[in-house]
């Protein structure tokens, strides 16, 4: 029996997770919970100060200050930064981390750093995110660095200690899930509406006590920034990340990045890293096939991200619901959203627009929503923003000519930052005020005391800031990429 | 160094909401104090104060039978979303030690555990069945985690816990301390390490 078990074990093919998870373990205790080396460690101003403090009293440094990199971004000021930052409170958090950052020896990108940024647009932008290496920041959304074959968790702010004292993690290997997209997606349904879709399905606890791995022709046909989209909302179905087998896409954008590996360092590293696709054999605690031929672009109607429909159907209707706790989520939602039962999506009018975010806050992102406004003005009774992802995203747009598209069409066009995803700073929603987002949060007051958001990816979020509501964006005549790329470097 | 805690003993609330997140537990324009104590002021911040700042008569905590518990019995996805700890810490400041649920979000178990905030997943039936009992009348909860037990009015129930996380309560031990243990460990596997996976700044983009 234990021999048969045995030789099962050793058949068994391994998932890049396990891949990763294996090699990364300095000691496993009988229960499974494993010490688990950390290869990077991201942090920022939030939730890295008590962190620091609590260092500070037993008298302990950072053990690794060359493999831990701070950037201030959820609570920046995303209008002009040589200006003092009014909030108080806001002021002390970026003051702290900029002490920290000296005092442990750890590299920062600032305010004014050409290459601040949210967190999880840098890391791998500047190539600190690589393919099999474990990456944790104090950040739910650390997931989204999975998309480029990294495991990388989340983590909360005694954690984030840990991890400063002894670059490790004690952690309980994760179940495995795996989603496999199929089909093919429709010319402008993006993996925002890709993973929508599969939260919608699977729900916001569906994922707790997993970590999923994505496969399948639709993220094999996906470029890296909309993976990392896809696996940046893998917390909001409960999971605590998610990963994709790294491929060539992979390692042609990891290529060249200004901390990535390069010469021979790069030739091995691209040896080890072809070793980390899953095999076709490994195991896993569940799979889900989801085929995506049909799927329209979705738009969240109600609290959390799991509220969601397609564009053509209706806002649900309590009385459709037989469980009196299902009925009294969805009554309790539809009045926090001021939405009426069988409403269509395509009725329902918007106020604010933000464009932004880990989610959807990419050079990929900004030109999907250039694709809308090329040539078009925002609506009237909308207040349109863009905050792209990092500074570095906006002088790529800028030099590509971009930002004159947004300009144009009635967007605010601003420095990079978490801005109204998460309303720490001076970009916040009224009481009231309805919001197309493309950040990953619709939950109540997020994007300001009041606020209503519905969760949707750039091009519809852009769509509805010229039609001041929701537009099925299948029917809109829109340029391609290329085409609207092309337009901006020449007008 | 913690405390150890053997016996939580103390009222239970009913707290009937499901799929509760972490913005809801402390919203983030609390997130900028850099201050552990003093965050149970901002607990469920916008449930229980309506916006002119008076106490909603509607929140279950609001409710005089309820404002001392020191113990929810909640309902499915406690705590998911943002990794927040902030939102263990406000908890802890309101005075809650022990959430009971069927099921929690990830980083918000473990948070609570690093912080001796005890979180007991029981099945759905019995999470109910503690709800319906608390809300009929004051209901005490004695759990007493030597022996796994929820104890009140004469019956009890047994919970399954991590055998780690249960010492952890018993001796109330700093993880850190216990993770530098390894030092030698983790020094050997760092020499061990690939070059290539040491990040060196080379060339900057627009440099
Ligand atoms: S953009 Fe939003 S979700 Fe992403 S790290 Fe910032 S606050 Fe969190």
């Amino acid at each position: 029996m234990i021999f048969k078990d045995f030789i099962r074990l050793r058949l068994a093919g391994k998932s890049v997770f396990d891949k990763i998870w294996e090699s990364h373990i300095i000691y496993e205790k009988e229960d499974g919970e494993a010490l688990i080396y950390v290869d990077r460690h991201l942090t920022h101003e939030v939730t890295s100060p008590m962190a620091f403090e609590g260092l500070r009293e037993k008298n302990r440094k950072v053990r690794r200050p060359d493999l831990t990199f701070a950037v201030m971004d959820h609570n920046v000021p995303t209008s002009d930064r040589l200006k003092p930052i009014i909030d108080e409170t806001s002021a002390k958090q970026i003051a702290a981390l900029e002490k920290n950052s000296k005092e442990f020896s750890i590299t920062l990108f600032d305010l004014y750093s050409p290459y601040q940024g949210i967190v999880h647009v840098i890391g791998p932008e500047l190539g600190l995110t690589i393919p099999g290496i474990t990456l944790v920041c104090g950040d739910s959304h650390t997931s989204t660095h999975g998309a480029l074959g990294a495991l990388a968790f989340g983590i909360g702010t005694s954690e984030v200690e840990h991890v400063f004292a002894t670059q490790t993690l004690w952690l309980k290997k994760p179940k495995k899930m795996l989603i496999k997209l199929e089909g093919k997606l429709d010319e402008v349904v993006t993996a925002k509406d890709a993973v929508l879709w599969i939260i919608r399905n699977i729900g916001v606890g569906g994922g707790i006590g997993y970590i999923l791995e994505y496969d399948g022709r639709v993220v094999r046909e996906m470029d890296v920034e909309a993976r990392m989209t896809l696996c940046n909302m893998a917390i909001e179905a409960g999971a605590r990340t998610a990963i994709i087998s790294p491929d060539e896409k992979v390692f042609n954008y990891v290529k060249g990045r200004p901390y990535a590996p390069a010469e021979e360092e790069w030739d091995e590293a691209l040896r080890s890293w072809k070793e980390l696709v899953s095999d076709p054999d490994a195991q896993y605690h569940k799979t889900i096939t989801f085929s995506l031929d049909k799927l329209e672009p979705q738009v969240s109607w109600g609290t959390n991200p799991s509220m969601t429909v397609g564009i053509s159907e209706e806002v649900p209707d309590p009385d459709d619901y037989d469980d009196p706790k299902e009925r009294e989520v969805v009554e309790r939602a539809l009045r926090y959203m001021g939405l009426k039962p069988r409403m269509k999506m395509t009725d329902v009018k918007i106020d604010v627009v933000f464009i932004g975010s880990c989610t959807n806050g990419r050079l990929s992102d900004i030109i999907d929503a250039a694709r809308v406004l090329k040539g078009r003005k925002i609506s009237h009774n909308v207040r349109a923003l863009i905050v792209p992802g990092s500074q570095l995203v906006k002088r790529m747009a800028e030099r590509m000519g971009l930002h004159r598209i947004f300009i144009d069409a009635g967007f605010e066009w601003k420095n990079s930052g978490c801005s109204m995803c998460i309303a720490m700073n001076e970009d916040k929603l009224r009481p009231g005020e309805r919001c197309a987002s493309t950040s990953n949060r619709n939950f109540e007051n997020r994007q300001g005391p009041g606020g209503r958001t519905h969760l949707v990816s750039p091009i519809m979020a852009a769509a509805a800031a010229v039609y001041g509501r929701f537009v099925d964006i299948r029917e809109l005549d829109l340029p391609t990429r290329e085409e609207v790329v092309e337009y901006a470097r020449t007008h | 160094m913690l405390e150890p805690i053997k016996v939580i003993e103390g009222k239970a609330a009913p707290f009937r909401v499901e799929n509760v997140d972490t913005d809801q537990i402390i919203p983030a324009e609390f997130l900028k104090i850099i201050d552990k104590k003093g965050l149970g002021r901002y607990c469920f911040y916008r449930w229980r104060y309506s916006e002119d700042g008076r106490l909603r008569e509607d929140f279950i905590l609001n409710n005089p039978k309820y404002r001392d518990a020191t113990i929810l019995v909640a309902s499915r996805n406690f705590g998911i979303g943002s990794s927040r700890e902030n939102a263990v810490w406000a908890l802890q400041d309101l005075g809650i030690r022990c959430i009971i649920a069927p099921s929690f979000g990830d980083i918000f178990y473990v948070n609570s555990i690093k912080n001796m905030l005890l979180c007991i997943k029981l099945p759905e039936e019995k999470v109910r069945m503690l709800q319906e009992e608390a809300e009929k009348d004051i209901l005490i909860l004695r759990i007493d985690l030597e022996e796994n037990s929820i104890r009140f009015r004469d019956r009890v129930i047994y919970f399954e816990l991590d055998e780690a996380i249960r010492e952890r309560f018993l001796k109330g031990l700093d993880e850190v301390e216990l993770s530098l243990a390894y030092e030698e460990k983790i020094r050997r596997y760092e020499e061990g390490m690939k070059s290539f996976l040491l990040p060196k700044p080379r060339r900057f983009i627009h440099d």
